[in-house]
């Protein structure tokens, strides 16, 4: 690549920052300028763990993979031949990565994308960069491009935009600017009135940019592939004369086009910001008008106003077509860059069918939902915890008493002490040193048909006892003859008729109550009185009459059969028992893990050994 | 934009802080009150018993200069003098040069006697910085710019080993302070990013101590998040003085603190028959130029631009806050008013969603446009530039309201050239 040449067709660049969409509109400016590799080598995300990653892109159709590292040091070293760094930092980082980069043996050219570098930063970074001879472009700029070779990040907008301006393939007009904004006008209006660009770059806005207009111009003057040159200045500043001075000095030879904006800044108020940070003129020489007399009066193509500009650009061109000196590029059809699944779903084009159906919440707007209901309605009109699981378990605003009932029933199954399966387990995992997911899990793994099954079990029989209109009688001895198991939910240890257990009254009457109607509860009732004739403490238990009162609370709530059906089959029951049995299960991992209690090892005196 | 002014007492709280770092020897009174409308002058006069003891000089600080030429420094007074002073001028408004305003600020501090003034400043430039230097400090400094002595200073010199002597006029004995001074300052105004300080004059005590008079400050904003120690949590850049905002642009303004896009708006003639909604920074300054070339820059009643991809709803509100401006004074007699909703090709904001938010904004206000006798011209390119510009014609044919839409294919500044068309007709 010769001096005056930043970019060309093998230009490969490191992008600091994991941009994904730059990183993909550069390999589609690619794929269209049918370069042979791609133009990005690598990326740098300083926040990365592992030694290398890889980001997945398009290049056409297909998919390629582009490694990520964590320094620009690896990242020069396995790509020596990248030398561009584009450097996506924000204003806080750029200075110290810029600097990196400058002073790297590979990286020739960085080009600063953030807006907000310091200006002393700056100036220190453009004083790196003529110690050692290198480029920079920015701050505070999208870039430029090569037309057909090399696109810096975001440069050019939209692919549409792309193609409309030709820029997959060079012109012969030299375009620089300060402006990024005007850049995309600039690039198509340049196309409309010529063979299109060659190469473009809006050199940023700050008061002190890393190149100047004047340097890129005298790049294009030097490059013989540009046969014309189009500059869009601004008011404040002096660059604009170094130009001057050149085109007096007959350094600049070619046709330069050019207008200064900000001539109106002799009709707004004083100190209004007119624009961007440089874009203030200090001194009656700053002026927009100053500066398009004397670029005239030097020999630059000045317009009257933007107004003529294109006019003005077309007549340089073309005479120079009829001279001779410049030769229309040729053109060519670009290949099609397939459209991105998003776009074409925007657009309407295509349709794909999900994967989930999901009924009961939705997070996508700006308050989650539970069936309908807002999570701030619940908060601000302080529903119960009973209300939320009847949104997202029944799909329905469960009456009071049923949220009550729900509740009650979380209560009374929190917890059953430190001996039974689940606590048990839930202690012992603990003390084994897990984490609290895994304590709760073993705890959980014992609820089944042993431990806690009794609920949903006695709901079952009960259930067909009622469905198939058995008297109490025939049920106990279709229990013991047919299903040939004792009936779940009757029986207990120790309490008996007399001894009644609390929590089962406290069920019952809430029930008899609060229910209008309670079937389930009435038939278990004289089932329990022929129980309790043989043995006074076969009496209906808690976990027999949760499951039952459950069946109840449904037929208050316009269940139709199919949808009880559905509640028991999913196991709702058990649900009951998990949410309230974790409470006491976390409770009892807490207070393992405040004692720091050491590692459990059951008792050789608890053992019987035998072969 | 990265060079903003700063308050006298604000900087002369930097220097006092950052001097003596570089400068051990130089003592300062650190004595500087500041007075607005809302201070209870009694209680900061008890909190700064000095004000009582010592005779003192009362200032406006308010960003403008000339002051003494002005009538508005009071010299080597009294308390009570001092506070009499400040009732009288604060919360009324003067004229400085061509700038009316509202005093609402005023610095207080010692008087301090003095024969002599001296002149120093600093410039920044792209290979360096200035150091500017005179023995003849004052309110004529501009008409003895020539005994200004200009020294360049590379970037990146060391100024601590560095000659400045040779490059000062004769000093004589008060070089040995004046040298370590400037010195001194040349160093707080490169690490606390100034990029302008202006001490105008600064004057020699009996005793040998170098005070600033008065100081002109700008410090480079982006720069902030290195100096949150030192320009304290709140430093203010204020608006320029006689910058005063109407209603409508201190709600684009609030607006456009609030998001990530950029909305700015200011008002130059109500009366003006020429409004732009333009697009983007640099567009919105070509039309505006475009605009004056073509010779309507008296017609023009605004400046301003929308960018960086603001949502549909704060482009709505800034559509409408337009529309009502325009169209708040009745039409001239057969003149027509124009809206030019202008913009180049955008990199990646979405035309037609902002387009939506404009349509809107017209929709609602169709009535009011017909009879101010808007016409509307419209050029856009960009993201969904297509359904955008369709929107514009259809709601131009649904709702009468005169609506001429361009797209890329068209130069950008061809609405305005229109203008001149439909005017030239008549």
């Amino acid at each position: 690549m010769k001096d005056y040449e930043l970019f060309d067709r093998q230009t490969q660049a490191i992008i600091y920052g994991l941009q994904a969409a730059a990183v993909q509109r550069m390999l589609d400016f690619d794929f269209i300028s049918k370069r042979d590799t791609p133009s990005v080598a690598a990326i740098i995300q300083p926040t990365q763990t592992s030694a290398v990653a890889y980001h997945k892109v398009f290049y056409g159709a297909t998919e390629i993979v582009i490694p990520i590292y964590k320094t620009l040091e690896y990242a020069t070293y396995k790509h020596p031949t990248a030398d561009v760094l584009i450097n996506f930092a924000s204003f806080r980082s750029a200075f110290e990565t810029s600097m990196e980069a400058l002073e790297s043996k590979t990286i020739r050219t960085v080009v600063i994308i953030a807006e907000g570098v310091p200006e002393r930063q700056a100036r220190l970074l453009i004083q790196s960069a003529e110690k050692n001879k290198k480029f920079i472009i920015g701050p505070a700029t999208v870039g430029g491009l090569v037309a057909g070779a090399f696109k810096i990040g975001n440069a050019a907008g939209t692919l549409e935009n792309i193609e409309l301006s030709k820029l997959y393939r060079p012109g012969s007009v030299g375009f620089v600017s300060k402006s990024g904004g005007m850049s995309n006008e600039m690039y198509f209006m340049v196309s409309q009135n010529t063979d299109g660009i060659y190469e473009g770059i809006a050199i940023g806005g700050d008061r002190y940019p890393g190149s100047s207009l004047m340097d890129h111009v005298m790049r294009y003057e030097q490059n013989p592939a540009i046969k014309m040159i189009v500059c869009l200045g601004e008011i404040g500043g002096t660059d604009e004369y170094n130009i001057v001075d050149a085109l007096k000095s007959k350094r600049i030879t070619k046709p330069l086009v050019m207008w200064v904006t900000g001539t109106a800044a002799r009709i707004l108020p004083k100190g209004l910001q007119f624009g961007h940070a440089g874009a203030m003129a200090g001194s009656s020489k700053e002026t927009a008008e100053a500066k398009n007399t004397a670029l005239k009066e030097a020999g630059a193509i000045v317009p009257e106003s933007y107004d003529d500009f294109d006019v003005k650009i077309k007549e340089t061109y073309e005479s120079l077509v009829k001279k001779g000196t410049l030769k229309p590029a040729e053109d060519f059809e670009p290949p099609k860059i397939p459209i991105d699944y998003s776009d074409a779903v925007k657009q309407g084009l295509i349709r794909r069918p999900t994967d989930v159906v999901v009924t009961i919440s939705d997070d996508r707007g700006d308050v989650p939902r539970f069936h309908k209901i807002g999570l701030d309605k619940i908060i601000e009109e302080n529903k119960s915890i009973g209300y939320v699981i009847g949104l997202l378990w029944f799909k329905r605003e469960l009456p009071e008493f049923a949220q009550q009932f729900i509740e009650m029933v979380v209560k009374l199954t929190a917890d059953h002490g430190p001996a039974v399966s689940g606590a048990h387990n839930s202690i012992i995992t603990s003390r084994a040193g897990k984490d609290l997911m895994s304590s709760l899990a073993s705890g959980i793994l014992t609820i089944g048909p042993r431990f806690g099954g009794a609920i949903s079990d006695a709901a079952k029989y009960f259930r067909e006892a009622l469905l198939k209109k058995m008297q109490p009688k025939e049920f106990i001895t279709y229990m013991k003859n047919e299903v040939k198991i004792n009936i779940p939910g009757i029986g207990h240890r120790i309490k008996s008729l007399q001894n009644p257990d609390v929590r089962v009254t406290l069920l019952k009457e809430f029930v008899i109550k609060n229910f209008e109607k309670h079937p389930h509860l009435d038939f278990a009732l004289e089932v329990e009185i022929l129980t309790t004739s043989k043995r006074n403490n076969l009496i209906l238990n808690v976990d027999g009459c949760i499951g039952i009162a459950f069946l109840d609370m449904l037929e208050n709530l316009e269940f139709t059969p199919e949808e009880i059906e559905d509640v028991i089959l999913s196991e709702t029951l058990n649900g009951l028992f998990v949410l309230g049995r974790s409470i006491g299960m976390m409770g009892h991992i807490f207070d393992q893990k405040r004692q720091r209690s050491s590692l459990y090892r059951q008792p050789w005196d608890e053992i019987l050994f035998s072969d | 934009m990265a060079s903003k002014s700063i308050y006298e007492a604000a900087a002369k709280k930097i220097i006092a802080s950052e001097l003596p770092k570089y400068y051990p020897e130089w003592k300062y009174h650190n004595k500087l009150v500041v007075i607005d409308c809302d201070t209870d002058i009694d209680k900061i006069i008890e909190e700064n018993s000095w004000v009582k003891e010592e005779k003192v000089v009362a200032k406006p600080d308010q960003l403008f200069g000339k002051r003494g030429k002005a009538n508005l420094i009071l010299l080597d007074a009294g308390c009570d003098e001092m506070k009499e002073f400040c009732i009288e001028k604060l919360d009324n408004f003067c004229e400085i040069g061509n700038l009316k305003g509202k005093l609402e600020r005023m610095l207080v501090e010692p008087f301090i006697p003095h024969e002599k003034e001296y002149y120093v400043s600093f410039t920044t430039d792209r290979d360096g910085d200035t150091i500017h230097f005179s023995l003849e400090g004052g309110i004529f400094i501009e008409e003895n710019w020539d005994k200004v002595t200009h020294i360049e200073i590379p970037f990146g010199t060391d100024i601590a080993s560095f000659n400045l002597k040779v490059n000062l006029p004769k000093l004589g004995k008060i070089g040995d302070i004046i040298v370590p001074f400037i010195k001194g300052l040349y160093q707080v105004f490169v690490e606390q990013d100034f990029t302008f300080l202006e001490l105008n004059p600064f004057a020699i005590t009996e005793d040998n101590q170098i005070v600033p008079l008065d100081v002109k400050a700008r410090l480079d904003d982006t720069a902030a998040f290195l100096h949150a120690d030192t320009w304290g949590k709140e430093i203010e850049f204020p608006a320029g003085f006689g910058q005063e905002f109407t209603d409508e642009e201190e709600m684009i303004q609030k607006l456009d603190e609030k998001t990530g896009a950029s909305l700015k708006l200011r008002i130059l003639n109500p009366k003006g028959r020429i409004w732009t909604m333009v697009a983007g920074g640099g567009a919105s300054v070509i039309y505006t130029d475009t605009v004056a070339d073509l010779g309507y820059g008296a017609e023009l009643g605004n400046y301003g631009e929308y960018s960086g991809n603001p949502t549909m709803e704060h482009t709505e509100i800034y559509a409408q806050t337009l529309i009502d401006l325009m169209c708040k004074y009745p039409a001239q007699k057969g003149k027509y008013k124009y809206l030019l909703i202008g913009g180049g090709i955008a990199n990646f904001t979405d035309v037609r969603a902002t387009f939506i938010g404009i349509t809107n904004a017209i929709t609602k206000s169709a009535e009011k446009l017909k009879k101010a006798n808007v016409k509307i011209y419209v050029r856009r390119g960009g993201p969904n530039e297509k359904a955008g510009l369709d929107l514009m014609r259809e709601i131009g044919i649904k709702t009468g309201v005169p609506i001429k839409v361009f797209d890329r294919y068209s130069h950008m500044t061809h609405i305005v050239s229109l203008i001149q068309k439909e005017e030239g007709k008549k």
